[in-house]
């Protein structure tokens, strides 16, 4: 059954690629949607695992990666955007990944091709979907053109960088939380803490002001409270269950209370769900949000042959959506997508690991890790018990730590 | 062609590759492959196996002070630790 479900593969692939060569005969193909650490990371892994006997094309609209991890340290002036952005060579050189620079605009489920911007199609045996998350602006009408949310690295890093070193000092930076699932559950936090070790430096009369629609900081929470409480005494303010709905003006934001905030410099982190491709293609079926997976392959639970990655799927429980996440999701993913197409039943008890470290000043780090192993009879993935935990408390050896993460990711995802 | 595929797929499912594949949920701090980038870890790869599993036992049961490592070490078995440890010391130091 399998070897048949396999050679049928082997026959899409013939039809998708037009080859009437007997070696591209026997080749697949797998597409993958998006070159974060998701996408990129399956595509190196697929050629590895495979040994180059799988063929994999990349779909990336952007000429470079740009790390969202340590972006929050551009607007504590400690890094530049430079140290964050990398290139894609090594994945087409070293991994023989084919990359094509254009925008996936919407796949076809039946025809097993996705349509790009550029107006070309691709067909695959097997597509990987990793399109990070989108923006839910609806829920707050009219700040898309008003504010900043640099949620995204890139050129939303920069304006806010140059936002704060225009602000004059004795002004705040107000800065609102979305509630959570949302993109980097530690993130908005480190950020505070980010500006605030600029404010100290340059702007010591200065507030920074969070406000947070979740009841409570949702990681590493004692951990940030103390640094707030300590490191930076009264410049530091956290408000929960502030819940913004309008930006009446770009510099004002109002909560689902009516409550109106006045900032120097305000900065909205948007509610997410799943990268538009996702909810084009039909794949975002939890909530309207998020993608529903099987977490043995990460494969859609809403269509056959697509499977799902990052920050764009609903996580199992006390998973993070965070790029250390994602490069793991590839790797299973990664492993499973060679063993179906080899005809083999894939790993029947995947684990993966999260460590995420976050910045309170320019050296100063703190962490949050956990190991996450398949159960069968609850068929999800659950933190092992006794695994895991934060740091005891901020330190600089965690900042080397930190930073030797960062460049092993990166190399680890693209090299 | 084809054949030389399956024969490279095939191999790489036997069991070296579950120390690979369990490997790679370390590799996004330690390197592929165990290479390692950075400037602060040691270099996992072709380091011996009973040092290896000696290491992340110690993590595991607290005897071995660290700043994350006795966090993660507590997320596997020692049937996982040996064989990544396999995997990790056949390959050739970088």
């Amino acid at each position: 059954m399998k070897r048949r479900q396999f050679i049928s593969g082997l026959g899409v692939a013939m039809a998708a690629t037009g080859c009437t060569g007997i070696s591209r005969q026997a080749r697949s193909h797998v597409v993958v949607i998006g070159g974060g650490y998701g996408g990129a990371t399956a595509a190196k892994y697929i050629r590895m695992w495979s040994a180059g006997g799988i063929d994999v094309t990349l779909v990336e609209p952007n000429a470079s990666f740009i790390s969202c991890p340590l972006s929050n340290l551009v607007l504590g002036g400690s890094r530049q955007m430079r140290d964050l952005t990398l290139g894609y060579d090594a994945l087409v050189k070293t991994h023989g990944v084919r990359l094509v620079r254009d925008l996936a605009q919407a796949i076809d489920l039946d025809k097993r091709s996705v349509k790009l911007a550029g107006g070309a199609s691709l067909r695959y045996d097997r597509l990987i979907v990793s399109p990070g998350v989108d923006f839910v602006w609806d829920q707050l009408p009219g700040a898309q053109d008003k504010v900043l949310h640099a949620w995204k690295a890139g050129p939303q890093t920069l304006a806010l960088r140059a936002q704060l070193e225009a602000m004059p000092d004795g002004g705040s930076f107000v800065m609102t939380i979305p509630p959570a699932p949302y993109r980097c559950p530690p993130g908005p936090y480190e950020r505070a803490c980010q500006v605030a070790h600029y404010f100290s430096a340059a702007k010591p009369r200065s507030k920074v002001l969070i406000l947070d629609a979740n009841p409570d900081v949702v990681s590493k929470g004692a951990l940030f409270k103390k640094v707030w409480a300590q490191k930076y005494a009264g410049m530091v303010e956290y408000w929960p269950n502030f819940k913004a709905v309008s930006v009446d003006t770009g510099k004002r934001v109002v909560s689902e209370l009516g409550e109106r905030v006045q900032a120097s410099v305000l900065n909205v982190i948007p509610p997410q769900r799943a990268g538009a491709i996702a909810a084009q293609a039909g794949l975002m079926n939890v909530n309207k949000h998020w993608c529903g997976v099987n977490f043995l392959t990460f494969e859609s639970t809403a269509a056959p042959n697509v499977h799902v990655l990052g920050d764009a799927i609903q996580t199992s429980p006390l998973m993070p959506k965070s790029g250390h996440m994602a490069n793991q999701h590839a790797k299973v993913c990664a492993a499973a997508v060679v063993d179906l197409l080899s005809g083999r039943a894939p790993e029947p008890m995947p684990v993966l690991s999260n460590t995420c470290y976050s910045f309170v000043s320019d050296k100063e780090v703190i962490h949050v890790t956990s190991v996450h192993a398949y159960d069968a009879a609850q068929k999800t993935l659950i933190v092992v018990p006794g695994s895991g935990g934060v740091s005891s408390a901020p330190g600089e050896l965690e900042g080397v730590y930190g930073m030797n993460w960062a460049r092993n990711i990166w190399a680890d995802t693209l090299n | 062609m084809k054949t030389l595929f399956l024969a490279l797929v095939l191999a790489s499912g036997s069991a070296a590759a579950s120390g690979e594949r369990l490997y790679a949920t370390c590799s996004a701090c330690h390197g592929t492959s165990g290479a390692g980038s950075g400037t602060a870890l040691p270099v996992l790869a072709g380091q011996p196996k009973e040092a290896l599993v000696a290491t992340m036992k110690a993590f595991k049961d607290g005897t071995r002070p660290a700043t994350i490592m006795h966090q993660i070490a507590k997320g596997y078995t020692d049937a996982q630790i040996e064989e990544m440890a396999a995997y990790l010391s056949s390959r050739a130091k970088k």
